[in-house]
């Protein structure tokens, strides 16, 4: 069999963490997502508690934990239950219910009587080391009203309950998918609004592949960035190029789990230095740090300060970011030997400019496309795919028109996905209530030879 | 297909030679596999093609025929190739096939099981997701359809990828060499929920799992039977709207107040200025305008998806 752990790349496609290892912590089924870096001295914020991360270490990824409390006050313990899947399969409900079910909620009255145990009970119950769980069992127990409420509404009262009482942290490997899910449901913005779907629609549309050259241009934080770097798994090089003097941020990239292999196949290099006929670079040293960019256009204000970055909930924001920084520093100082996005070397750029790069990416939210590509083109090897993302058709259709006048490629196509998420359960399937109505749009194509 | 070998880079000054697997574009609703050979010609509707014209040229060249009729000649690529391989049987289609490789956490070094191999569409881009160091393993019970896909992977460079094995994966589920070791896999069957015990046998821990099912009979049967082992199960739908791009002038727009919407034929048009189109629709001509596709595919099927509880 094939040889699979490739343990030099410090643990890309590991499925324990690691001291220093960056996790998405989804508490409450997403309730909150927090990107963490898990080292003995980080904490997080969970009610009114703040738990070390200590526990998390050395686990598997999908490990469930929840908070409980110890003589030394509440900590993360490792949560094993058969009975957890009843969580998942209780999405929404809105009204469609089970034909099979004869109750209704015709006699329930709502009057916040129907609870006998009060928070002092509960407070006291805790004090004595009352589980979460064994404390959602007695508010149920004591509720007048649960026997009568439909199963479904048992079912969403029990969760409520869960959710405050013994609140559950389900640890996930950063990934694409991952990352770009929960930018997507909480910071849509910071990512250009670039859906999941659409991503990994882009990054087939490119042949993104190990062994490549791929040009990138990543307004989106570094979501697109890293996506094409994990595809090429450290093998070949992504070029991320920008418009101008300034690299555009590229912060999410530090949330992927990436080893020295992968950092170092990510490079930078201004368009100028790309397209210029010498080789002569223009950037001036002394800029290098990302974080202090500060980019025009729409969204002017949204730069992510990521590295450690939470992302929860309006009503959460700026409860627990500070602890999840210091954790991080620490890390880098640890083990990031390789930063990712470093400039191109000179050999690099004239290697490039011989050959070509073999495809092209662009999610550019605010510059326009035809400007772009047509400066863009030139670099690709000839039959080189490109993919480029915008949420809005126009500056794609014109993009795509030029491209038709200027016989610049072949294969020329605006698609725009549709996704659509079902509930499936016994008699009570159907697509789910909420659906993203909007992916943005891409233009994909093959450059041609133009002698 | 895929630069394997680094030598082999995609960089594309690397010219066509003999024995290499063209994709051959006339239009984008018509292109076709060719594999180089010296002696041979290609005929079709714009005359005759001779391959010995083609060796030496960069892919992505124009070339033409006896008559004058051109054609382009592609580098392959997994989605080309998933335009222009022989169906044996249904296949994926590109927008199931990137959801699912994103969705599976398909990246280098995995090993992937999947079952049917059909004709081989989406095990191809599998193959590129797991390279250079990763490995598919695929299985169908169908013989024929077993070797042909064997021959395929072979044509399009990727048979040290993939391993395409004969089995009754319903019956018998998958190997027990692989337990434990893989990392994702995906289900093409007629009874998917009969090999998802065997396919939980093999993941490790937090591994993903898809089934693809064109009716929502299959998935309410899959979902039920997954909830023993599995997690976070969800289940999706993905299609593809495309879109047309005319150039057109709309009345009362500008100057031109003859007709509603004219698209104009595309003829050699004057100099583009170099600020892009902006600069030229604030000057009054004609816009490019997109709208759907009046057809488009309005369902493939059903991308159920779910991971193996942890109890390590
Ligand atoms: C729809 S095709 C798969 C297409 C494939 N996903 C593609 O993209 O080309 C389904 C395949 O499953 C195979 N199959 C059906 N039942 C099977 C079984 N019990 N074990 C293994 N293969 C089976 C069939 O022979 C057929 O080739």
């Amino acid at each position: 069999m094939a040889d699979t752990n490739n343990q030099s790349d410090s643990g890309q496609n590991s499925r324990l963490t690691w001291e220093g290892c960056s996790v998405l912590l989804d508490i409450n089924d997403g309730d909150r997502l927090v990107f963490a870096r898990l080292s003995p001295a980080a904490k997080l914020k969970i009610g009114n508690n703040n738990c070390s991360l200590q526990p998390l270490i050395g686990c598997s990824f999908g490990s469930v934990f929840r908070v409980e409390t110890g003589s030394e006050g509440p900590y993360l313990a490792r949560f094993n239950s058969s009975s957890e899947g009843n969580v998942n399969n209780v999405q929404e409900n809105n009204g469609f219910q089970s034909k099979e079910e004869s109750r209704d909620n015709r006699e329930l009255v709502d009057d916040n009587k129907a609870q006998s145990l009060t928070g002092e009970d509960i407070d006291a119950m805790r004090r004595e080391g009352v589980t979460g769980d064994e404390i959602v069992e007695a508010l149920i127990a004591n509720s007048a009203t649960f026997e009568k409420k439909t199963l479904f509404s048992q079912e969403k009262y029990r969760i409520k309950k869960q959710k405050k009482y013994a609140p559950k942290v389900l640890l996930r490997r950063p990934f694409a998918r991952s990352i770009c899910e929960a930018y997507f449901k909480k910071y849509p913005v910071r990512i250009g609004f670039l859906r999941v779907d659409t991503l990994s629609l882009l990054l087939s549309m490119a042949n993104v592949s190990a062994n490549s050259d791929v040009l990138v241009v990543d307004m989106v934080g570094g979501l697109l960035t890293g996506a094409v770097a994990e595809r090429m798994g450290g093998v070949g090089h992504v070029c991320s190029t920008y418009v101008g003097s300034t690299p555009y941020p590229m912060e999410i990239v530090k949330i992927f789990n990436f080893g020295n292999d992968i950092c170092k196949s990510i490079l930078r290099s201004s368009l100028d230095d790309l397209s210029s006929s010498n080789n002569g670079t223009s950037e001036q040293i002394g800029q290098h740090d990302d974080s202090l960019i500060v980019k025009g256009g729409l969204n002017n204000d949204q730069i992510s300060s990521v590295c450690a970055e939470e992302i929860c909930d309006g009503s959460e924001i700026g409860k627990s970011n500070i602890l999840l920084e210091d954790s991080n520093s620490q890390v880098l100082r640890n083990c990031k030997s390789v930063k990712a996005g470093q400039k191109a070397p000179e050999e690099f750029i004239k290697f490039w400019k011989e050959n070509g790069f073999s495809s092209l990416v662009v999610a550019a939210p605010d510059l326009d496309a035809w400007t772009l590509v047509k400066d863009l083109l030139p670099l690709l090897s000839s039959s080189a795919p490109f993919a480029i993302y915008h949420q809005f058709l126009q500056p794609l259709a014109n993009c795509m028109h030029n491209l038709q006048l200027g016989k610049m490629a072949i294969g020329l196509q605006i698609s725009e996905p549709w996704l659509r998420e079902y509930q499936v359960l016994p008699s009570r399937t159907h697509p789910c209530m909420q659906m993203s109505a909007f992916g943005g749009y891409i233009l994909s194509g093959t450059k041609i030879c133009n002698v | 297909m895929l630069a394997i070998e680094p030598a082999k880079k995609l960089s594309f000054t690397r010219c066509i030679s003999d024995g290499d697997l063209v994709i051959v574009y006339e239009r984008h609703d018509n292109m076709r596999a060719v594999k180089v050979s010296e002696g041979s010609v290609l005929q079709n509707r714009f005359g005759v093609f001779k391959h010995s014209d083609w060796i030496g040229k960069p892919f992505g060249t124009k070339v033409f025929s006896n008559k004058g009729g051109f054609i382009y000649l592609l580098a392959p690529t997994p989605e080309l190739w998933t335009l222009v391989l022989s169906h044996r049987t249904q296949i994926l289609y590109l927008s199931d096939i990137s959801f699912v490789i994103m969705y599976l956490e398909i990246v280098p070094g995995c090993v992937v099981l999947e079952s049917g191999t059909g004709s081989g569409s989406l095990t191809t881009s599998l193959a590129r997701a797991v390279a250079p160091k990763g490995h598919v393993y695929t299985f169908d019970f169908h013989e024929q359809r077993a070797a042909s896909a064997r021959e395929d992977f072979e044509k399009t460079g990727l048979s040290s990828l993939i391993t395409v094995g004969v089995r009754d994966i319903q019956g018998e589920g998958f190997p027990n060499e692989f337990a434990s070791t893989v990392d994702s896999v995906f289900l093409d069957l007629p009874q998917p929920w009969l090999a998802i015990p065997s396919a939980g046998k093999m993941l490790k821990d937090d591994g993903v799992l898809c089934s693809f099912s064109p009716c929502i009979e299959q998935v309410q049967r899959v979902c039920e039977t997954l909830r023993e082992n599995f997690t976070d199960i969800r289940t999706f739908e993905i299609l593809l709207r495309a879109y047309d791009v005319r150039e057109a002038k709309l009345e009362g727009c500008q100057d031109d107040s003859s007709v509603s919407v004219v698209a104009l034929p595309s003829k050699k048009r004057r100099q583009r200025s170099s600020e892009g189109s902006n600069a030229q629709e604030t000057q009054g001509s004609s816009i490019a305008m997109a709208r759907p596709c009046a057809e488009a595919k309005g369902h493939t099927g059903y991308l159920t998806f779910a991971r193996l509880k942890c109890f390590s």
